[in-house]
């Protein structure tokens, strides 16, 4: 019951000054909500770092060919990587998850009266998974439709719109690529920007049908691609692609390698730490705001004290020991702090709500931000009101009695 | 007994010079008795009054209050002491201006941790007692003096104590209400319950049975009112 009195005089003081009261709290509220605006947009924009990292693929690595040198010598000609590559990849090296050859080139894509051009992607079915492309209508294709260089296509997203057909009316029908016919087995669903690609836009047939089929003929992959399981196992994976490529392009060990490995998520990792760094920038700066806010606290709270110098007399004169007092302003600065800090977490709330509504940033406001920021003003106030608090009960009962 | 002094003094410090604002004072007052506490400024008459009402603690001597040893206690155990065993009453009534008269008296029932129904019980049954059955919900800028000071006194007998307490409790208010108040202090004091007043004013101390007189830290008269005003 005594808490409840502290908790009523609390309040009642806060109230009797509301102004007052309010412009203390003030900031609190700037600075709980600058952290919580801060790291909703550090968030977002990390968040957005890893939609872009999972439509590149997760752990793929691109593997091209490159020039041959020799003697130190570039000779000008670049050796090709071949389906036997990357066969002799997925057959030999287990570190690898999946391998997709890829070659691909644009065409011309048509259906009845419509046509467009497109880029033309020949690939292996695991290509769909290391890009975590989803269906939205009929099936991928499979190793069967690749070893019987069936004429299949799958599309993506928007490219039933550019042959005028609605996605669901295409499957099943026949387009023509490149003037050959082929059957669309399935539409994706929308991806957006991939790093430099357009998977929406994109049609994606069998390496083998694409090479003897579209391509004319041609043995040269684009590249070839290779899902490692997991970031750890990366070292690891670089070692056995080298193994397996020098074996099957007779590159002696110490000879300079005629093909390149490159981690496309390196980039993206990059641009990660950067934004994690300004995203730590922010919330500091949005942290010293709420310290310089404790500090007004403790400033207002000293104030207090002086003021009710001779209420504090009359409470001990009437049986306050020293720890109720001690309580008391303590409590007061605390309901202080943390109704700054709730009317912080709501503007900091609506806040970055704004920011993404207005200014089109991404913010994904996290609650571990909102219940940090909530325990560090609750922190703020016990910190800053400790010492006006221990001001207030050691006072004499005597003088505080006098006190005019 | 409710106080029982043995050569009871304060000698403060200044510098090099010792003041003694009380020097060796030995009284003692028996349950039921009403006493005026008398003496020009600077006899320590509030010095004594800070000690006899726990707010302070002696130099040197013994301090009895209804018997029990009080002269060396701690700062919390004399808080207990001034919550159960004395009732005081100021000059300027210092209620708290935010709460009601009903929450004023209340207040030394919540730091004696009494539950709330309790509490709201004996503080009506105070407030009735002094004449303010009808004002429990009004604050004290709501309040006259004459009511300021009753709100006080039932402030002060809330938790029965052992003494009353008083420090010059007309001196805010005119005449005829400070005669008001003296007449609930002889009413209190015909019921039992000890009062201690201080004062320098003679006509309160004549509402007293007995006046004692300080003068310059030493008890100078001590005497029964014979013609005591009622």
């Amino acid at each position: 019951m005594l808490i409840k009195e502290i908790l009523w005089v609390a309040l009642g003081a806060i109230r009797a000054n509301l102004l007052r009261s309010f412009l203390t709290a003030l900031g609190i509220i700037i600075g709980v909500s600058a952290v919580i605006a801060m790291v909703a947009l550090g968030e977002g924009a990390q968040r957005r770092v890893e939609d872009q990292i999972s439509r590149m693929g997760t752990n793929v690595l691109t593997i091209r060919a490159g020039q041959r040198m020799f003697g130190g010598v570039s000779t000008g000609d670049t050796e090709d990587l071949t389906v036997e590559d990357a066969e002799a990849l997925r057959d030999q090296s287990p570190g690898l998850l999946t391998i997709s050859p890829e070659i691909s080139s644009r065409a011309q894509v048509a259906y009845l009266r419509w046509n467009s051009n497109n880029q033309i992607r020949g690939v292996w079915p695991e290509y769909f998974g290391m890009y975590n492309l989803e269906l939205e209508h009929g099936a991928f294709f499979d190793q069967g439709h690749v070893q019987g260089r069936r004429r299949v296509a799958v599309l993506g997203h928007s490219v039933p719109e550019t042959l005028g057909t609605p996605a669901t009316i295409l499957i099943g029908k026949t387009i023509q690529i490149r003037g050959q016919p082929f059957e669309v087995l399935g539409i994706l669903t929308e991806k957006g920007e991939a790093g430099f690609n357009r998977p929406d836009e994109e049609v994606f047939v069998p390496t083998s049908t694409a090479q003897y089929r579209v391509f004319g003929g041609r043995n040269r992959l684009s590249s070839i691609f290779a899902q490692v399981a997991s970031q750890d196992l990366m070292d690891r994976a670089f070692g056995e692609i080298d193994a397996t490529l020098r074996r099957e392009h007779r590159v002696r060990p110490g000879e300079a390698v005629d093909f390149s490995v490159r981690n496309s998520s390196d980039l993206i990792a990059t641009f990660n730490e950067t934004n994690e760094t300004f995203a730590l920038l922010l919330a500091g700066i949005a942290g010293i705001s709420l310290i310089v806010g404790g500090i007004g606290i403790m400033n207002i709270m000293l104030v207090s004290v002086t003021e009710r110098t001779r209420e504090i007399g009359v409470r001990k004169a009437l049986g306050a020991t020293r720890g109720a007092i001690l309580f008391q302003f303590l409590i007061e600065a605390l309901v202080l702090c943390v109704m700054g800090g709730v009317i912080g977490v709501l503007a900091g709330v609506g806040g970055a709500m704004a920011i993404s509504r207005f200014a089109e940033w991404n913010t994904a406001i996290s609650p571990q931000s909102i219940v940090m920021a909530l325990a560090f003003s609750a922190g703020i106030g016990l910190f800053f009101g400790l010492w006006p608090a221990q001001r207030a009960a050691k006072l004499n009962p005597i003088d505080a009695l006098r006190y005019e | 007994m409710v106080i029982k002094t043995e050569d009871l003094s304060k000698h403060y410090i200044l510098g090099v010079e010792t003041v003694k604002a009380l020097d060796g004072v030995d009284l003692e007052i028996a349950t039921g008795e009403f006493v005026a506490v008398m003496g020009p400024s600077g006899s320590g008459k509030s010095t004594f009054m800070n000690l006899i009402g726990c707010l302070d603690t002696p130099t040197a001597g013994n301090y009895w209050l209804n018997g029990g040893q009080v002269s060396n206690l701690s700062e919390d155990e004399l808080a207990r002491v001034r919550n159960q065993e004395i009732g005081f009453v100021f000059q300027t009534f210092n209620l708290l201006p935010r709460a009601t008269a009903l929450h004023n008296v209340e207040l030394p029932l919540i730091y004696a941790g009494v539950g709330v129904k309790e509490r709201r019980e004996r503080a009506e049954e105070k407030l009735s007692l002094v004449g303010l059955g009808d004002r429990m919900g009004h604050r004290p800028p709501e309040l006259s003096g004459g009511q300021r000071q009753r709100v006080a006194v039932a402030r002060a007998l809330i938790n029965e104590p052992a003494l009353l307490l008083a420090d010059e409790p007309t001196g805010n208010l005119d005449s005829t209400t400070g005669k008001d108040i003296m007449k609930v202090f002889v009413d209190l004091n015909a019921q039992g319950q000890t009062i201690v007043i201080v004062t320098h004013e003679n006509d309160i101390a004549e509402y007293a049975e007995r006046q004692v007189h300080l003068l310059d830290g030493l008890i100078d008269k001590d005497f029964r009112n014979e013609d005591r005003e009622i």
